[in-house]
């Protein structure tokens, strides 16, 4: 089977990957494979997928030359996907479109989300209010102290936000407690998952979802640079922009496709959230993959500066990229994320998300040694808005 | 070469024989403390339990309600792994070598360890079966082999929404008995529609000699009467732990074998 027409008919990318659930879930995941396998194939969804994408979420999303940062870093030309120019700010939405389309064609009228930072929930509950559905967002109650305004917007958008409040009281928490509640209502209800995690068929539904960015990318980048660039970089978490970028280049042997994690406060400190860098497989939220996991097999918890990185596992198809090596994965850690975050903002005039910085840092560090021709692409998966009071915070700023 | 009858089927033989139905009591090892576990296990077969189900904590139980949830976080905080829990079946074992004890958990931990590895070791320690919540039998093949191999039967979950294909697969894989999951839902959840189960057992018993269990959401003596007169075996779970946490860890263990006392009488009559 070629590389990129993975996973298997149950969901395996080589051993990592699969449906890892209780009985109680089968019969769901069955369901929804047999709906998005009917939805993938047939022109009208696509159709409607796309016009969605065009007129609601304002795609094709530009990539953009960043001269003035490639020339300051003095080497590689970088060039940015601009997905923090989508509708609610990030790639989130992509796949949070296609999953409520699936829904409904699948007539189930509740949707529900976990949530981290917020991103997802939040454009899990703008689709909800755009194809009139009810909406309920895990969180885990340490994630709503600190991310207050998310919460408000799920709010404004007609979301009802549920605290969670076991475990470590965070994302991965958040999405237990969401399998919960759609293993008891499965009936009107379908599970929102935010990221290319969970039991199949979700890793490759979400990826499929995302991977209109890389497709545009392969587009966009002959006509603006005349050939496509020599890597791809983008940040990891569950990693779901990664996948979608990627995926579209997995083909393109000659482009080296580079994932960045969260590398926390370092990797030797423990705080991190390196799954692929520093964590071993194992199984976790329905799939086998790379977790961060103490010697007895229980999850530990992770640190980030950026929320949305936050999370001890990591998609099938990246831990299943790594091993084969397509994909490389590094670390950054939080003041390397900052440092980017402050660049972009002065030298191009963008404020990127956390999340993405962790990307652009690492294409900070590439970009000096190579020569000026050479062509770095990195996904700007989100906006920085939602992270001001955590930059303000770092540089001892109060509002 | 012809196995060895395992202790569950020879538990669930004699019970047949004596026309009684099983009664399968969950608690977490380690949970409230270390040093209950075994003599919560000893006190749970005084009161009339038939097999013990004993629960490996997980830090993401995802399909356990709030009252399983809490117990695993509690014996997490108490430090216990499935090192300890193996422990904890030895030395119940020292004084009892008749009541088969299934391990109940997430693949991970068991992963972490080495699934050979675990599989040894669980032998070694006299369990009898394992139930591995997040292992459906299309992934749990090969750990269903290194079971068998050494004597230990792999429990395997049904749900209300199996279909016949489903119930074949895992009919084809299951030993030792079939735990049936009266609901949709987490463990611990309020409605057992007993309707729905009666409906459902004859499908399963179509297609498996194995007896079933049935548990998720029973909680007195009533819903047990009125499932042990459909089912092979009644399983409690969250409803003793919640009997539990209302104790003082000094009188958990009578509180959970006054409870279990009450629910075997209640089956008998």
């Amino acid at each position: 089977m070629k590389m990129h027409e993975l996973p298997d008919e149950r969901g395996h990318f080589g051993r990592y990957g699969g449906v890892f659930v209780a009985e109680t879930l089968v019969h769901a995941l069955d369901e929804l494979k047999r709906a998005y396998e009917a939805c993938r194939k047939d022109p009208e969804f696509i159709a409607e997928f796309e016009y969605e994408l065009k007129h609601y979420v304002g795609r094709p999303s530009p990539v953009y030359h960043a001269q003035r940062w490639s020339q300051m870093l003095g080497g590689a030309q970088i060039y940015i996907k601009r997905e923090d120019l989508n509708h609610t700010g990030a790639h989130k939405i992509n796949n949070t479109v296609g999953q409520a389309l699936v829904a409904r064609r699948m007539g189930k009228r509740r949707v529900i989300a976990e949530t981290g930072a917020g991103m997802h929930g939040v454009a899990a509950a703008t689709v909800a209010a755009r194809y009139a559905m009810e909406c309920v967002v895990y969180m885990g109650s340490e994630d709503i102290k600190r991310q207050v305004q998310n919460v408000y917007r799920m709010k404004l958008l007609g979301a009802a936000v549920v605290p969670v409040e076991s475990g470590s009281k965070t994302l991965k928490d958040a999405l237990n407690e969401a399998m919960r509640d759609w293993v008891t209502h499965v009936d009107n209800t379908f599970y929102i998952i935010g990221t290319v995690a969970g039991p199949h068929p979700y890793p490759m539904m979400v990826r499929d979802f995302q991977s209109v960015i890389g497709r545009e990318c392969l587009m966009q980048m002959p006509e603006l640079c005349g050939r496509q660039p020599d890597a791809v970089i983008a940040c990891v978490g569950g990693g779901s922009n990664a996948m979608g970028i990627f995926y579209p280049y997995i083909p393109y042997g000659a482009v080296r496709l580079i994932g960045v994690e969260a590398g926390g406060l370092g990797i030797a400190s423990g705080k991190h959230a390196a799954s692929l860098c520093a964590g071993r497989p194992g199984v976790l939220h329905g799939n086998r993959t790379y977790l961060l996991q103490d010697e007895r097999g229980q999850i530990i918890e992770t640190h980030s500066i950026s929320a949305g990185l936050d999370y001890p596992g990591v998609g099938p198809e990246h831990a299943w990229l790594k091993d084969t090596g397509r994909a490389e994965y590094v670390t950054i850690d939080d003041g390397e994320a900052v440092a980017a975050f402050h660049d972009l903002c002065r030298c191009e005039g963008i404020i990127p998300a956390l999340e993405s910085a962790h990307a652009l840092a690492h294409a900070a560090k590439l970009a000096p040694a190579l020569p000026r021709d050479a062509i770095l692409l990195v996904n700007l998966s989100g906006r920085g808005d939602k992270d001001m009071h955590t930059v303000a915070a770092k540089s001892g700023i109060q509002f | 070469m012809k196995a060895a009858v395992s202790r569950i089927q020879s538990a669930f033989e004699r019970l047949a024989r004596e026309r009684r139905k099983a009664l399968i009591p969950y608690v977490t090892a380690g949970d409230p403390r270390a040093e209950v576990t075994v003599p919560l296990m000893r006190a749970l077969v005084a009161a009339g339990a038939d097999v013990i189900e004993l629960g490996v904590p997980f830090s993401d139980p995802m399909a356990d309600g709030p009252v399983i949830q809490r117990s695993s976080e509690r014996a997490l905080k108490n430090h216990i792994g499935i090192d300890d829990v193996l422990a904890f079946v030895s030395e119940f074992r020292d004084s009892d070598v008749s009541t088969p004890i299934v391990l109940m958990g997430y693949a991970n931990p068991i992963e972490a360890m080495g699934s050979e590895r675990f599989a040894d070791a669980a032998r070694r320690a006299g369990v009898d079966g394992v139930l591995v919540i997040d292992y459906p039998p299309e992934e749990s093949v090969e750990f269903a082999k290194l079971l068998r191999a050494r004597g230990i039967d792999m429990i395997f979950l049904l749900a209300p929404t199996s279909t016949g294909a489903r119930i074949e697969q895992v009919a084809r894989l299951a030993s030792g008995y079939i735990y049936y999951v009266s609901l949709r839902g987490v463990t611990g959840a309020k409605h057992l529609d007993l309707d729905d189960v009666a409906a459902k057992l004859p499908e399963i018993r179509g297609k498996t000699r194995l007896p079933v269990g049935v548990g998720f959401g029973i909680r007195d003596g009533q819903t047990a009467r009125a499932v042990a007169q459909i089912a092979d075996a009644v399983v409690i779970g969250s409803r003793i732990i919640r009997e539990m946490e209302q104790a003082s860890p000094e009188t958990c263990v009578k509180k959970a074998a006054t409870l279990l006392k009450e629910i075997r009488q209640a089956i008998d009559a």
